[in-house]
């Protein structure tokens, strides 16, 4: 959570509460405009946000004041953001709202000039302390005096000594010499977080931290001492990329305005995310918002089939009961539906980009295996792998898909994805245990590489399943575009849908069970 | 109406005083809910001291706490209020017995009266005079049907007893309510309360969390105990250890005499901590590793 310090006494040194409810901002706006384009951002985002919660957001407002920044963050926040997922989203949008008004986050002379001098300050502070002293020039032109070498000392001992204050000038002025930002140019932050970071070799910087600590330890260190300051380390290379997004953020907003960059910079819910182009920062997301999501769907599964409907009447039962009433029916008994587990068999593609989709529904698919009478687990690129076994005995399902990712035979010519290869083989080795009870799930994008399509294999398993639904990860408007055949698979399947989040993928297993 | 805190930072100081360390986000949203007279939903993992919240918030204004445990099967005669029947039959019977032919209009009234109701924790806290703090713990246990008899509490704090009219409370009590976020709830509680989330603390949170409620462990210690927890977070783990488990954790090591971790004391006491065999198995193995191994991070990072 990166809390703009400056941001918090001198943002809103004007802001007035009339009488009246209208707040008054220091850029003149009032209170209630802002309040409001602030939460059609959020409902931009995917914020399901009530009218009632909108209310409450403004009643809340007038008891926080706006210069406490953190207060007022978590007030709306608490009013309007009822799902803690969704709190990374909030947190954007509050920042490119809130967080960047006011003089310091103009893009003017001041404004750098005072932070370079602060930079200075530090530096001359910094070799004070470590009793360098032979630094010459003092850099006045606002931090630019500074060599590359001693911005990186600079950066070295920010981490070092944790100094949340010395990190924030390191990013700015970092993604001031690094970034190469240029007003009006239409790239995304992630393109200068990139520039940015490549510049500061942050890796490198670990390695050093981890050797310092080394020698500075009385003792050799432990492995566990080890790990320990390596975490700690890592904890605050973490705290210094989001200072450095921040000031990305905070650039790019001075730029080019609120509102044209609350779109762009907007992040998707983690249910919304898409599983073929995540980032890896959302792909740990999307892990994490998955454990739950199991829980959950289990949860709802299992009291489903609890609380189902009363069947029909039992008349063995209700004529048994009447005995303890002398013959007569006074308790009717009626039968409990059962209905079949399914057997389910997943046929996945875990070639290229679709693997991460056929990793996250295989991962669903076991959580909740409970649900079904049996699960059976297969993977393919142009060949194709039984791999249940890794899923069996173990309780560890992340360890379990690792294992598929690095043991499973599943190349049989050149590791590009043949379909028809992979059904047939399929076919021939595992058709047969494909019966009645069972549900075939088969998830990939049905892109080809133009081999021969062997759509027999899927009709023939229809004939013989119970179901056969095919889940792709790509939108529908890409299906049947260059070597993707999955129309063709399509017409022998039950089912095809489109899979491209957890949104999506918990809405389909919770229409399978 | 009077309010029960002048600030957020007096919200602040006076859990402290309590030992219960909130940060930002837990006195600004208590703070709001007295001014707002709204409830508040506390949802987060188990063991981070949701409960104990409203139990020291109640401590602070010196309220009583009314509590009540939800689980699966909770109706309107274990959470709002039940007709004493017995009592009601007794008082018919009793009528009869003295030969008094009361109209029945008189009867009706007289056993639908408040002497044969039976409170139970919802109503109590709405007819409470004194100041009350209601806990509903677990609120994520009951059917999602079961949820809606909380919903009159929570926007108009009254009661609609049809027989006895709608009882409306006397001053609006500090409501909290709790979830495990097993399932989702449903929207209109949702959007009746404001949202509070509690995480697992950051290290330097959990720290003072562990000298205030260690009594006698070394800053050191503290220290090293906050960090190790930490990094056993940082595992893909079936069940992260919660703060309860950190603090019990504290206090086994300062009963064994440890004043300074290693590998094998982590190891050995590692079964306060987690609670799966799995979990122990994987950080035994974490750090017994040397060294790098960990930076690797989970197989899904490999992309």
């Amino acid at each position: 959570m990166t809390d703009h310090g400056e941001g918090s006494d001198s943002a809103g040194p004007s802001a007035s509460a009339a009488d009246d409810g209208s707040v008054l901002v220091a850029s003149g706006q009032p209170m209630l405009a802002l309040l409001n384009g602030f939460i059609a951002e959020l409902r931009e985002a995917g914020l399901p946000v009530s009218l009632t919660e909108n209310l409450d957001a403004m009643e809340a407002v007038k008891h926080i004041p706006l210069e406490d920044r953190a207060a007022f963050k978590y007030a709306l926040a608490a009013t309007l953001v009822k799902n803690h997922a969704h709190w990374r989203s909030f947190e954007t949008v509050f920042e490119v709202y809130f967080s960047m008004r006011g003089r310091q986050y103009a893009l003017g002379e001041d404004a750098d000039g005072e932070l370079g001098n602060d930079l200075d300050d530090l530096l001359a502070e910094m070799e004070g302390a470590s009793g360098e002293g032979d630094r010459t020039g003092a850099g006045g032109g606002g931090g630019e005096g500074m060599s590359p070498e001693e911005l990186a000392e600079m950066l070295f001992q920010s981490l070092r000594r944790g100094d949340q204050a010395m990190m924030r000038a390191v990013a700015r002025q970092s993604v001031r010499r690094y970034a190469g930002m240029e007003p009006g140019r239409p790239v995304g932050g992630t393109y200068y977080l990139y520039r940015t970071l490549r510049n500061l070799d942050l890796d490198g910087v670990l390695e050093r931290l981890l050797a310092q600590a080394r020698e500075e330890a009385p003792e050799p260190l432990t492995a566990l001492e080890e790990r320990l300051e390596a975490d700690e380390f890592n904890q605050r290379v973490a705290d210094l990329k989001q200072e450095i997004e921040a000031e990305i953020r905070r650039r790019l907003v001075a730029d080019r305005g609120v509102d044209a960059m609350a779109k762009t910079l907007r992040k998707p819910l983690p249910e919304d995310i898409d599983f073929m182009h995540a980032s890896r920062d959302e792909m740990k997301l999307l892990r994490q918002a998955i454990y739950p999501l199991t829980r959950k769907l289990a949860v709802r599964l299992a009291r489903k089939r609890r609380h189902g409907r009363k069947g029909p009447l039992d008349f063995r039962n209700t004529v048994r009961h009447s005995l303890s009433y002398g013959g007569v029916p006074a308790e009717p008994k009626f039968k409990y539906p059962r209905p079949a587990k399914p057997e389910i068999m997943v046929i996945a593609d875990i070639s290229g980009s679709v693997a991460a989709f056929a990793r996250f529904t295989l991962h669903l698919v076991y959580a909740i295996s409970s649900q079904f009478s049996k699960v059976r687990a297969f993977v393919f690129i142009d060949g194709v792998d039984e791999v249940t076994r890794f899923f069996e005995g173990t309780e560890d399902i992340v360890d379990a898909i690792h294992r598929v990712n690095t043991e499973a035979d599943v190349v049989w010519v050149d590791g590009h994805s043949d379909y028809g290869h992979a059904f047939e083989a399929f076919w021939t080795r595992w058709g047969k245990d494909i019966g009645p009870k069972t549900t075939v799930l088969i998830l990939g994008d049905a892109r080809n590489n133009y081999h021969a399509s062997q759509s027999w294999v899927i009709k023939e398993m229809r004939h013989r399943a119970r179901h056969v639904f095919w889940l792709n990860p790509e939108p529908r408007s890409y299906w049947d575009t260059g070597d993707s055949i999955v129309g063709e698979y399509a017409t022998f399947c039950d089912g095809a849908f489109e899979c491209r989040n957890l949104r999506q993928l918990e809405r389909f297993v919770d229409h399978l069970v | 109406m009077s309010f029960r805190f002048d600030s957020v930072s007096e919200v602040r100081t006076r859990l402290r005083e309590v030992d219960y360390l909130s940060d930002d986000g837990i006195a600004g949203i208590v703070y709001l809910a007295d001014r707002l007279g709204k409830p508040i939903l506390v949802e987060g993992p188990a063991g981070t001291g949701k409960t104990q919240l409203a139990k020291s918030v109640a401590d602070i204004i010196g309220a009583r706490l009314i509590r009540l445990q939800c689980y699966e099967g909770l109706d309107e005669s274990k959470a709002l209020y039940e007709w004493n029947y017995k009592k009601q039959l007794l008082r018919i019977q009793a009528t009869k017995a003295e030969g008094d032919d009361a109209s029945w209009e008189a009867i009706e009234e007289n056993i639908f009266s408040d002497d044969f109701l039976l409170t139970r924790p919802l109503l109590e806290a709405i007819r409470a005079t004194d100041p009350v703090v209601l806990l509903i713990d677990e609120v994520d246990r009951v059917e999602v049907e079961t949820e809606a008899l909380l919903l009159e509490i929570l926007s108009d704090y009254q009661v609609s007893i049809p027989e006895l009219g709608t009882i409306t409370a006397k001053q609006i009590p500090l409501v909290f309510l709790t979830s495990n976020n097993t399932r989702e709830l449903s929207e209109a509680l949702k959007r009746r309360c404001l949202f509070l989330h509690i995480d697992y603390p950051d290290m330097e949170r959990e720290k003072e969390i562990v000298l205030a409620k260690v009594p006698d462990i070394t800053e050191s210690l503290a220290d090293q105990v906050a960090r190790i927890v930490r990094s056993i977070r940082q595992m893909e783990l079936k069940k992260s250890p919660s703060v309860s488990e950190t603090l019990d954790w504290a206090r086994t090591l300062l009963l064994l005499g440890v004043e300074k971790i290693d590998a094998e004391i982590a190891t050995g006491t590692s079964n306060i901590l987690l609670k799966y065999q799995t979990d122990i198995a994987k950080a035994h193995k974490e750090f017994a590793n040397e060294g790098s191994a960990f930076r690797k991070g989970g197989p899904f990072s490999q992309q």
